[in-house]
């Protein structure tokens, strides 16, 4: 493995540069296809509205894949990462429309541990709203 | 209804392999929108120190979610699939998952818990390849809505 980033240049607090997402009907079906989660709740809005949710909504995993990109674009190597791990706390909403949905993501070092790794908290938002929580990966750094 | 506890501790025979393919990676990594190339350039996987490309890391899921189909649909468990969502999700890595590996899952039932008329149902799946070496570990946790009117 072949992070870019040295432990010994981070510390606890040191922000990643943010990312953000976008997410249109077309990216869940996109995503359906090469996940194989066909669950209706993501590209039929009469289903998705007959179940309680307010429209479309995003593959929770779609989220966390998108997630990650801020600690896997910072590192290079994606296989850096050695844990991530999310809760999934409220829907991306995905209208239809040409703009969708956008995933804000923040992450900054939370804590330094052994072996040359770091804990990155990350935090996500879509629409003003937290859409992940408890959003840590353990990375490990050159 | 409740779920049995006894099923707590209860584990899965392994899966057949699931072969991981380079183009199955590259669609996977469009799909995300993400150019990394360690996911599709072999070269530059290789520059990385991979033996070939390799998956994002939450690729694993896929594998590991249709191991977990079989607990869930276990009728002796009784979960109510269509009331299910998904609660938590955590990966350990001991490597990354990367083309050719041939990937088996074993699934056990780690936690069963009843909040508030939701069943909550922790899955581990433990991901081995081809050699018996273990790859990653996934935790699943899924919440059963309680039914309306219950």
């Amino acid at each position: 493995m072949t992070a870019k980033i040295s432990y010994d240049d981070v510390e606890v607090g040191t922000e990643l540069p943010a990312g953000s997402f976008g997410v249109t009907r077309a990216t869940l079906v996109q995503y359906a296809g090469a996940s194989g989660d066909f669950n209706p709740i993501h590209w039929n809005e009469r289903f998705a509205k007959e179940v309680g949710l307010p429209d479309v909504i995003a593959h929770g995993m779609f989220t966390m894949a998108e997630a990650i990109r801020v600690v896997t674009d910072w590192v290079g190597d994606p296989g850096a990462v050695v844990e991530y791990g999310v809760r999934f706390t409220k829907p991306v909403v995905v209208p239809n429309d040409d703009k969708g949905a956008l995933i804000e993501v923040s992450g900054k070092v939370a804590a330094k541990l052994d072996d040359r790794t770091v804990r990155v908290d990350l935090v996500a938002t879509s629409a003003g709203q937290k859409v992940l929580g408890m959003s840590r990966a353990v990375v490990r750094l050159a | 209804m409740a779920l049995d506890q006894s099923f707590v501790g209860r584990s899965y025979p392994p899966t057949d392999p699931y072969e991981v393919g380079r183009e199955k990676i590259r669609e996977f990594a469009e799909a995300v929108g993400d150019p990394n190339p360690a996911y599709t350039d072999p070269e530059a996987a290789r520059a990385l120190g991979h033996p070939d490309v390799i998956a994002p890391p939450t690729f694993v899921f896929a594998i590991t979610f249709k191991a977990a189909g079989e607990v869930v649909k276990d009728p002796q468990l009784g979960l109510d699939y269509s009331r299910v969502v998904h609660g938590d999700q955590k990966f350990v890595h001991r490597r990354p998952v990367r083309a050719g590996d041939r990937l088996t899952v074993t699934s056990t039932i780690e936690a069963i818990k009843s909040l508030a008329g939701n069943d909550i149902l922790d899955i581990r799946g433990e991901v081995h390849d081809e050699a018996g070496e273990h790859v990653v570990t996934a935790w699943t946790k899924l919440v059963s809505r309680a039914a309306e009117g219950a």
